[in-house]
């Protein structure tokens, strides 16, 4: 089926007026994964794309599987001119990727020719073109009432003629047959020297033409697709690196450049509950991206481990990616700090795939990782550990895969974790692929030495979206899973482990001293106020019998003088009798 | 000698081929000869089934090995070599 995306009018237009018209261009889908996302729709329809490389590098199963994927999921048959290989070596090399090239071609979805093209010993005797290939294109077509053509390679004509005049007319007249007649149309060719293809095809098709490369690198072989060109419509222009496997071509294009992800307000919990204490006693948002970093045996998988179970318990699945471990051995470690991720995969909730990552090149782990996520479709993904995978590719290859991942999982709501091994403690906090950059929440757990112990620390570097602690916090492995004690800061900086209850215990011993100066000095205090407030007793008596005193003579005196005063009225009264 | 010349129709290199052909056969050929015409326009399944690419195919049938040369039959020494006959006394010898 085409696909339409807009574009501007090319052709003459004789009659119509002034008024130009946006004229769709169609588009062919391929129904190969990940191609029509980066040409926006497919290939041009009703032309002819130029798919070149070396040998080896997948040409033909990008034309066959155009060929098959059109005529199965697009109703579109197609006719396959085979100009190296007879179509049965074809089938044959495609069986394994279930295409079963002669079922179509029995059901008449698929007309298969193969031209036999002669070594140029052919003596020419004269004037001639090639109307018997056209002839025979013609049939095919008809006979299947094809939408789609592919040509493999058809630059085996040039070994088979030697007029090169001839051959320049007849491919023109070629590619022009098949745009008349809206074929659209793959042809393969040879990577040149100077130029794209090795004869030069791209002279007479220039619509589309597409770039694949095969390269061996510290013995691990990465494929690489690039649309050179592609007229009239927006493409991806980098190189994508693809794979081919057992469903075909496969494909990975860089969705990071949308950034366009649901986000979700949801809170799952990391499994500990102090860790969820200090994620503003939530946890971690759903669907985002987490990085444990840390040094050696610092407990990142153990913390991964916890997360894991507490997806698991609530019914979701997850899907661990192992690059240093074995199921068997994560397991066990697990087991013995209380932690059963046994169970979650007998319940066929928890998923342990271990690989090493030598084995293969980025775009396959990559790539593995995403058709576990289509099988098993977690709610969680953990990688551990990402640090190892630099060896054989660049850090910058091993960025952009990671971000490709973190982004995939973004857009499908999928929780990431990642752990990450530093060096030494000084790196701590430059993780070497910068992937911090990446996730949301980066947790960091360091070794602190001190009175010849080794603890370890736990603090939330950043947690994007929510008012996370930063405390920094002791981090205890019990057999009752993990606990995170809050920091002890002693007056020489942060205490862990014996010195941190040796310092506790000094500090009780201090505080109960004070306590007991304190009482002493508060009894003093009270004595004194008991003396004080019994001499205040004391004087306030002298106080009354002072005041009584002074009242009975003034009482006395009043009496006294009451009496002087009778007396003389008596005396008067007597006398003026 | 049995040949076949493939034509696609009635084209001018197809019929001076035709002519050519005749020609050449008349005048190089001592022994018995018969000339079979195959338009494929007619009979296009043909061109698959012979895989022929050029028009026009010559085909010397007989005698075996089969022999093929292409084009309208203008250059006759060429033809000559290409169908491996001997060319006349006043010429040069072909192998």
């Amino acid at each position: 089926m085409a696909k339409k995306t807009k574009r501007q009018a090319r052709r003459p237009e004789g009659n119509e007026p002034e008024t130009r018209e946006l004229v769709p261009l169609e588009k062919a889908r391929t129904g190969i994964s990940g191609l029509d996302e980066i040409t926006s729709g497919g290939l041009p329809a009703g032309r002819t794309t130029i798919v070149c490389g070396g040998t080896g590098c997948g040409k033909t199963m990008l034309g066959i599987e155009f060929l098959v994927r059109g005529a199965l999921e697009f109703n579109e048959p197609g006719v396959l001119m085979a100009f190296e290989e007879t179509p049965e070596d074809i089938a044959r090399n495609v069986a394994s990727l279930g295409f079963d090239i002669q079922d179509l071609a029995d059901r008449k979805k698929l007309y298969l020719d193969y031209v036999y093209v002669e070594p140029s010993e052919i003596q020419e005797t004269g004037e001639y073109d090639l109307e018997g290939l056209f002839i025979r294109l013609q049939n095919a077509v008809e006979a299947v009432g094809a939408k789609r053509v592919m040509l493999d390679t058809v630059e085996a004509l040039f070994s088979g003629f030697s007029n090169p005049g001839i051959l320049r007319a007849e491919f023109r007249r070629l590619f022009r047959w098949l745009k008349d007649r809206g074929l659209t149309t793959v042809i393969t060719a040879e990577r040149g020297e100077g130029s794209l293809t090795r004869q030069g095809l791209e002279e007479y098709v220039s619509d589309c033409v597409i770039l694949l490369d095969h390269r061996v690198k510290d013995q691990i072989s990465a494929r690489r697709l690039r649309v050179v060109k592609y007229r009239g419509t927006k493409h991806g222009a980098d190189e994508y690196p693809f794979l081919i496997d057992e469903r075909g071509m496969s494909i990975l294009p860089l969705t990071s450049l949308q950034l366009k992800h649901r986000v979700s307000d949801e809170r799952v919990s990391s499994g500990i509950a102090d860790l969820d204490e200090m994620l503003e006693g939530k946890g971690y948002f759903r669907g985002t991206s987490i990085l444990f970093s840390g040094t050696a045996g610092s407990g990142k998988t153990t913390l991964a481990a916890s997360f894991a179970d507490a997806t698991c318990r609530k019914g979701e699945r997850c899907l661990f990616i192992d690059f240093e471990e074995s199921k068997d051995q994560v397991l066990r470690n697990m087991k013995s700090v209380g932690i059963d991720l046994g169970q979650w995969a007998e319940e066929g909730l928890f998923f342990h795939e271990a690989w090493r990552p030598t084995q293969f090149g980025i775009e396959m782990h990559l790539l593995r990782i995403h058709k576990l996520i289509e099988k098993v479709k977690p709610q969680v993904v953990i990688v551990d550990p990402i640090t190892n995978l630099v060896s054989g590719s660049s850090d910058k290859e091993v960025y952009s895969m990671l971000m490709r991942l973190v982004d995939f999982l973004k857009m499908s709501g999928i929780t990431g974790v990642f752990i990450s091994l530093t060096g030494a403690e000084g790196q701590l906090e430059s993780s070497s692929v910068g992937v911090s950059s990446l996730t949301d929440t980066w947790i960091l757990l360091r070794d602190i030495e001190l009175d010849g112990e080794r603890n370890r620390c736990l603090y939330v570097l950043k947690s994007r979206g929510m008012a996370h602690s930063n405390q920094l916090r002791e981090f205890v492995m019990t057999t009752e899973g993990i606990r995170l004690i809050p920091a002890y800061i002693g007056p020489g900086g942060v205490l862990t482990g014996s010195s941190r209850v040796a310092q506790e215990g000094r500090e009780k011993a201090a505080a109960r001293e004070q306590q007991n100066e304190l009482r002493l000095k508060q009894t003093e205090i009270n004595h004194k106020r008991l003396a004080l407030q019994a001499q205040i007793a004391s004087l306030q008596a002298d106080i009354e019998t002072v005041e009584q005193e002074a009242e009975r003579l003034s009482r006395s005196e009043q009496e006294r003088q009451e009496q002087s005063d009778s007396e003389l009225i008596n005396m008067a009264k007597s006398r003026s009798k | 000698m049995v040949l076949r010349l493939y034509v696609a129709g009635q084209t001018p290199k197809s019929l001076a081929a035709i002519s050519n052909l005749k020609k050449i056969c008349e005048k190089y050929v001592s022994a018995r000869y018969r000339i079979e015409v195959i338009d494929l326009l007619k009979n296009p399944a043909l061109a698959r089934d012979h895989q022929i690419l050029a028009i026009p195919t010559l085909v010397r049938q007989l005698p075996v090995p089969i022999s093929k040369i292409i084009g309208d039959l203008s250059d006759t020494e060429r033809v000559l070599v290409g169908l491996d006959l001997r060319p006349p006394k006043n010429q040069k010898a072909t192998a």
